[in-house]
């Protein structure tokens, strides 16, 4: 054996070289089978017949059709048909069934279908505002989905009603309606100065006790015929609870002053003309299931 | 293999091989290894199991559907998959330590090309007879009688690939269930789809490819020098015995030149040891063992001469042995003129010493080795088999927000517990944690901390942790803390450490 590997003249029936040598070791130049000439001209008439039979080549507008119609687009678009077929039992109980009898523990099945709708619809249309995960954006008084506050409510039914016929949009008539008074010039600045310190202190935060003490008799006067005599907010009205920490355009004293002077006037769409009714209901029990549920 | 043209062409035709009937004792292994790994791999999914009213009675099951791998009492779920990579690596590991200690014998025994290869050999064999026969009927023409026995051996090579292609398919579902959908027409695309696939490769890669997909398509034999070293134990033609090899009448007539010679010195030609002969016959001396009977040739399943060394083409199945060590006998030598040999052994018997042990061939640092990391892994796999609970949770925090306040100004993470009952029956587990500072849990969308997860089911559970107001972590940025997961009743128990995002600086 060592006798062949060491041989460095060729024998007869080898056949020619390369020409390339490492080491000593020559490079035969064996001849590749046929069969395997055969696949790769194979793979070249597959290939061709390939992109005449399917889209294949970049034109200026779109490419090559290819001739068995084939279209991946087309093909998602079976899917999505497929199944809304699939879900079409289900999209009709959603309509039905009472909201708040859509639990994991009662209707597994259509609870997950709505979990499920729900989050792609928020994502789709409701995470521009109230941002991915929900949380809002307080510097421009998107609300926070995520936690125990509502204003107009957070039971499934409210949230539904929210989303179905929007905030303060003038387009529908069911829509929540209140507005908030902009008090500069029907209060003094030392008015506004006292009421801001007022509510500093009721919601737990550092504020001029001798200012905040005037700033309630100004507080009973103009605000608490919405906000309430114990400034716990009117969901009715959708007028904010002041006392909690939770604030939809901040809780400093330059936002507070702001809020006071200008007041603030939040719109949210209606979604049941964009929305079927499923998908609408599907997203309140979505965001109903995201934390602050009640 | 090698061109016999004057001026080689890039392409060439397959050279037909007709392996000629051998028998002995690496022939009977053979044998032995080809009906026990078929008949592993026929027999195994139909080996039932019970599994309960939920899942196949099957003992061997890739449940794609479902992503389990069910293993007689081994389950293995997705997460798990590691078992798999695991057995994997072992496998390439058990391969480099076979071919360092013995050459090429996966591809020599065990690989299917081979075992698939030998099965088709045989029925052509059956069909067509030997050697001689099957190089008849190459040459001769289309006739009917050639026809007749080509097409009845392309039949029964098909049935055997259908049912290659079919064994592999009811690894993946019921067995029985499927085979009665296959026949009636009811299986799913894709089990027709793979059947057809493996059958088409069956037939093709057994019957026609042959030896071509190893020399051309398969990698290990480029790989498997770096696998071998100068104690490898393989397939080798003892040239330093067998050279000059020559036959027939030259043969005879030296034979009888040295009988003649012999009344007068002693030594025969069939002493074996070139040198031990006389000086007194030069022509004697001349000759080896090898009488260049081509046995070796003949019988060889890729169409190589063992005689021109070792070679990559050689799958290192040990026909030849077989064939030489008969006409050894035959011709009242000593076997093993083509043997299982290492390189090093050359050296000694030229040098007339005395053989090395095969043992020391095989135990050396570099088999150690492969047999140390492969016993590593196996036991490494068999400690976390036995470790493993029939529960587990993975916790994924939900940083999108981060934290949110509450009304009361309490700080709440939230976290989407994934809890996994791996057992057999449907359980109640219990959800709490534990942490230096008083963080309290509470599940969504259920008053308490239970929660029921079916058998052999996977829930996901959004879970609030939350930090009362004023409290250490509300205030921190973080706070680490464990979730504790508990079956109720079997106390089965499982946790993973996590992280609570307080507020951190004031806002």
């Amino acid at each position: 054996m060592t006798d062949q590997t060491n041989r460095s003249d060729l024998q007869e029936g080898d056949p020619e070289t390369t020409g390339h040598s490492w080491d000593g070791i020559k490079e035969f130049n064996n001849p590749l089978p046929r069969w395997w000439l055969w696949c790769f001209y194979l793979t070249i008439i597959w290939g061709v017949a390939y992109t005449v039979m399917y889209p294949a080549w970049p034109m200026i507008s779109g490419a090559t059709p290819g001739v068995l119609g084939y279209s991946t687009r087309a093909e998602v678009a079976e899917d999505i048909d497929r199944f809304e077929a699939l879900n079409a039992d289900l999209r009709t109980e959603l309509t039905d069934v009472e909201l708040a009898e859509v639990t994991r523990d009662e209707m597994p099945e259509l609870y997950n279908y709505a979990i499920q709708s729900g989050a792609s619809s928020f994502a789709t249309w409701c995470s521009q505002c109230h941002g991915r995960g929900a949380a809002g954006v307080q510097a421009s008084g998107y609300p926070n989905l995520l936690d125990d506050d509502w204003l107009w409510g957070g039971t499934v039914e409210e949230i539904n009603a929210t989303i179905a016929h929007g905030i303060r949009n003038e387009d529908d008539p069911d829509a929540r309606w209140s507005e908030m008074t902009a008090f500069e010039g029907i209060l003094s600045d030392e008015e506004i100065a006292q009421v801001v310190n007022y509510v500093l202190t009721i919601s737990g935060q550092d504020g001029d006790a001798a200012l905040a003490a005037e700033g309630e008799t100004v507080y009973l006067d103009n605000c608490s015929a919405c906000h309430g005599e114990n400034a716990m907010g009117d969901r009715v009205l959708g007028a904010p609870n002041l006392t909690d920490a939770i604030w939809l355009y901040g809780g400093s004293p330059e936002a507070i002053e702001e809020t006071v002077r200008h007041s603030r006037f939040g719109v949210m769409p209606a979604w049941s003309g964009r929305l079927s009714e499923a998908e609408v209901r599907a997203t309140a029990i979505y965001v109903h299931s995201l934390g602050g549920g009640e | 293999m090698a061109s016999h043209d004057a001026a080689p062409k890039l392409y060439a035709a397959q050279e037909p091989v007709f392996p000629k009937r051998v028998s002995g004792r690496f022939r009977n292994l053979k044998w032995a290894i080809l009906i026990v790994t078929l008949g592993i791999y026929y027999i195994t999914p139909w080996i039932r199991w019970d599994r309960g009213s939920a899942l196949p009675d099957q003992a061997v099951l890739v449940d794609m559907a479902n992503r389990r791998f069910f293993f007689f009492w081994i389950e293995i779920w997705p997460h798990e998959f590691y078992f798999v990579a695991g057995l994997l690596i072992m496998a390439g590991l058990g391969l480099f330590l076979f071919t360092s200690a013995l050459g090429r014998v996966w591809c020599g025994y065990a690989c299917p090309q081979t075992v698939w290869t030998d099965l088709f050999f045989t029925v052509e064999r059956w069909i067509e007879g030997d050697r001689n026969a099957r190089l008849r009927l190459w040459k001769q023409k289309w006739d009917f009688h050639k026809w007749r026995l080509r097409v009845t051996k392309w039949i029964v090579w098909l049935l055997i690939a259908v049912a290659t292609g079919g064994a592999w398919v009811f690894y993946f579902a019921d067995a029985p269930t499927l085979l009665r959908e296959i026949v009636t027409g009811q299986a799913p695309f894709v089990a027709y789809v793979t059947i057809a696939i493996l059958t088409a490769t069956t037939f093709i890669f057994g019957g026609f490819l042959r030896e071509q997909v190893c020399i051309y398509m398969c990698p290990w034999p480029r790989i498997q020098a770096a696998m071998m070293d100068e104690h490898t134990i393989t397939v080798a033609y003892r040239d330093w015995r067998g050279e000059p090899r020559g036959k027939g009448k030259r043969r005879r007539a030296i034979a009888e030149a040295a009988i003649a010679s012999s009344r007068l010195a002693g030594p025969t030609i069939t002493g074996q040891e070139p040198g031990s002969t006389t000086k007194a016959e030069p022509e004697a001396q001349a000759l080896g063992d090898c009488i260049d009977c081509n046995a070796c040739v003949n019988v060889c399943p890729v169409g190589i001469d063992i005689r021109d060394g070792q070679q990559m083409e050689c799958i290192t199945c040990a026909l030849c042995i077989d064939a030489c060590d008969d006409i050894m006998e035959k011709i009242g030598a000593e076997r093993g003129l083509i043997d299982y040999v290492a390189l090093t052994d050359e050296a000694n018997e030229r040098a007339g010493k005395s053989k090395v042990p095969v043992w020391r061939h095989i135990l050396r640092p570099r088999t150690l080795i492969y047999t140390a990391l492969w016993s590593l892994i196996g036991i490494g796999l068999v400690v976390a088999l036995f470790m493993r609970t029939e529960i587990d949770i993975t916790v994924a925090p939900v940083r999108n927000p981060q934290f949110v306040t509450l009304s009361d100004g309490s700080i709440r993470n939230t976290y989407d517990v994934r809890i996994r009952n791996m057992g057999s029956e449907d359980a109640t587990f219990h959800v709490s944690l534990v942490s230096d500072n008083v963080l309290q849990v509470a599940l969504e969308g259920t008053p308490n901390l239970t929660v029921d997860v079916p058998a052999d089911e996977t829930l996901l559970q959004r879970v609030y942790v939350i930090a009362r107001p004023g409290s250490e972590a509300a205030a921190a940025e973080r706070t680490d803390f464990r979730f504790w997961v508990e079956e109720l009743g079997d106390n089965l128990r499982a946790h993973q450490d996590t992280t609570f995002f307080g507020q951190g600086e004031p806002q």
